[in-house]
């Protein structure tokens, strides 16, 4: 266990203040992610979680704190700085946000369009490979996201989201609204990625058996910072009334649960 | 960092590709033609792929190589890859389900038979949407009947929004525009008509074309590039989120709720802007001719009271309404046929804004035959 404490840290939040107006969202929050990490976020409704990860992104400036990615501090980088940082990040907005004038194939080429100068075939290949692996059917490539599900948009979302081979993706809400043989596969789909492309990922989310399945560590959110972090385990055992609310009530419990029998068929499998 | 290179040869009948160097998507556009050309050439023939010089890897290095083996299956099982890392040979088996390129465009069709297919949908669509727009008038029209019925549920605060919105808001700028147009009038009027020592009859130019034509014209072109498209930008957003479906679901007539508010608040405030189109058009026909001619403002509302007939006035005003409604059924009906994408709502909005001008001209014209034959 303390082996990934002296892994490189891919993003450092610093002090950070976030605010709308005179609504303060964070205050004085500090937060890190190793490299290879799945780290879950997690917090009420409100809790300025997806704010969280806009602040990292660059779409939502703080109005004090340091934001660093790669070590690289990325306010006050130069934009052509800020490029460089943002072509190895990829984003999953909660409803996917594909540009609805481009078919599932074009949304996911574009990054690569933009940031690599690649013959047409090959982008469309490596289009193709990503949105074999983000888990949509061969045909979904041609389809515009209007003729998508809610469900089949996450995907292509994320397809876009892996596009460049990320270091780091950041997922807003990825299993909200599928159901759960879908959720299920997403949670597979984004470990294996991690495993397989060394990714590392921050994820919003609400869903416990997500946290279960896929995190390695866990922060939650509230009071306007990160309360606690760390595996799962141990952030259950803090005694904050949120904390204990979130994890102890009937659903937390059911996770757990289904986590343990899980893991003991995977044990007599073996 | 090293580019992707590569290097092959053939033993025995087994052919060798040596990789070495980074293999990143950033690379291979270099390299990729080369190895498209290589594989045609070499298919069903069995090849190993040494991988032992790689250094990096990425997705799209990992499906070159796979591409490569899998050749559409024209090769048999005995081709693979060697010399992988642990962590590379991860990467490949990851890689591996998903080389099938997917269908990642529409098939392209024969240019001259997509222009026939566009120019026969146009049509047909030209015919349906009329009917559609008929249908869409025919339910605004039997929702007002219900509505009026029980005029509590007329939405007062709604149609007093819409009023401010579409109409007093746009009331600076269709006065100046009128004023303008007047005083341009009046100018150019005066300068032909001086060629025939009839200055004095710019009065009747300006007065019978202003009340008559331009005030109603000029507000209703106005409030369709407004008010139209706004329309159709504010319910097409809606209906892109569900919003409209949402009303439906919650048991309210969305023609009651979103287009009777706005035809209403457009047809009470149309009028209204005609005549101030119509009141500013001549004080700006009048301020020419008492400051670029020598027709005193006096003598100016003495002419135009003895010989512009009052029913000018009249007809100017009466097409007000007509046109309200037209533009803003217009708005509404496409703002209810967005669908799915963002760029439906820009094409719907453009298409709101010509086809009520064109309507709002075609109806000006048919006014115009119907008074001249009743000599009003």
């Amino acid at each position: 266990m303390t082996e990934p404490a002296k892994k490189e840290l891919v993003i450092e939040v610093n002090g950070l203040r976030t605010q709308f107006g005179d609504v303060v969202i964070h205050d004085s929050l500090d937060l890190s992610i190793r490299r290879n990490e799945i780290l879950g976020v997690v917090g009420g409704s409100g809790s300025g979680k997806s704010v969280l990860m806009r602040a990292i992104i660059g779409l939502k400036t703080p109005s004090a704190g340091t934001v660093k990615i790669f070590g690289e501090n990325y306010y006050e980088s130069s934009r052509a700085e800020q490029i460089e940082i943002e072509k190895r990040w990829g984003v999953m907005f909660q409803g996917g946000a594909l540009f609805s004038s481009l078919t599932v194939a074009q949304n996911v080429m574009a990054p690569i369009r933009e940031h690599l100068k690649l013959p047409h075939e090959l982008a469309a290949d490596i289009a193709a490979m990503k949105i074999s692996m983000s888990g949509l059917p061969p045909d979904a490539g041609a389809k515009f996201p209007s003729q998508l599900s809610g469900g089949m948009n996450k995907r292509a979302g994320l397809a876009r989201a892996i596009a460049l081979d990320p270091e780091i993706v950041f997922l807003d809400e990825p299993t909200a609204g599928l159901d759960p043989i879908g959720a299920e596969n997403f949670d597979e789909l984004i470990v294996n990625l991690k495993n397989s492309l060394g990714l590392t990922v921050f994820m919003v989310t609400h869903d416990l058996d997500t946290l279960h399945a896929t995190c390695d560590r866990v922060a939650v959110l509230a009071e306007k910072r990160v309360i606690a972090i760390g595996a799962l385990d141990e952030v259950r055992r803090s005694d904050h009334p949120w904390i204990q609310a979130y994890f102890s009530g009937p659903r937390g419990r059911a996770a757990l649960e289904a986590k343990k029998t899980g893991a003991r068929f995977a044990a007599e499998k073996d | 960092m090293e580019p992707a290179a590569y290097s092959t040869d053939l033993k025995g009948g087994l052919l060798r590709l040596v990789a070495t160097g980074d293999w990143l998507a950033r690379h291979l556009g270099a390299i990729d033609a080369d190895l498209r050309a290589f594989e045609d050439d070499s298919v069903g023939r069995d090849i190993v792929i040494d991988i032992s010089g790689v250094k990096r890897l990425d997705t799209a290095g990992a499906m070159v190589f796979e591409r490569i083996i899998a050749a559409c299956g024209q090769r048999t099982g005995r081709s693979s890859i060697v010399g992988a890392s642990e962590a590379h040979r991860q990467l490949l088996e990851n890689v591996r389900p998903h080389v099938n390129p997917c269908e990642v465009e529409p098939a392209a069709r024969n240019a001259f038979m997509m222009m026939v297919n566009r120019f026969g949908r146009a049509l047909i669509e030209g015919y349906y949407v009329s009917i559609e727009i008929l249908n869409f008038i025919g339910q605004t029209l039997t929702t007002l009947m219900r509505v009026l019925r029980h005029p509590k549920r007329l939405r007062m605060t709604s149609i007093i929004h819409h009023m401010e919105e579409a109409g007093i808001d746009a009331m600076p700028i269709v006065g100046l525009m009128s004023f303008l147009i007047g005083a341009v009038v009046a100018f150019m009027g005066a300068k032909i008509l001086r060629l025939f020592n009839a200055e004095v009859f710019t009065v009747e130019l300006v007065g019978i074309s202003v009340l008559r034509e331009f005030g109603v014209l000029l507000s209703a072109i106005l409030v369709a590039g407004r008010s139209g498209s706004a329309f159709t930008a504010a319910i097409g957003t809606m209906k892109i989120r569900e919003e409209i479906d949402a009303l439906r679901a919650l048991g309210l007539d969305p023609i009651e709720v979103l287009v009777l508010p706005r035809a209403i608040a457009l047809i009470i405030f149309m009028p209204i802007l005609a005549f101030m189109a119509a009141v500013l058009g001549v004080i700006g026909g009048g301020v020419v001719a008492a400051t670029a001619m020598d027709i005193s403002p006096a003598f100016f509302v003495g002419r135009l009271q003895e010989t512009i007939a009052l029913s000018n006035f009249w007809v100017g005003l009466i097409k007000a309404p007509f046109f309200a409604f037209v533009i803003a059924i217009i708005g509404c009906y496409q703002g209810m046929e967005v669908a799915g994408s963002s760029e439906s709502l820009g094409q719907r909005t453009t298409l709101s804004v010509v086809q009520s001008l064109f309507v709002v001209i075609i109806l000006d014209a048919f006014f115009a035959m119907f008074f001249l034959e009743i000599d009003f």
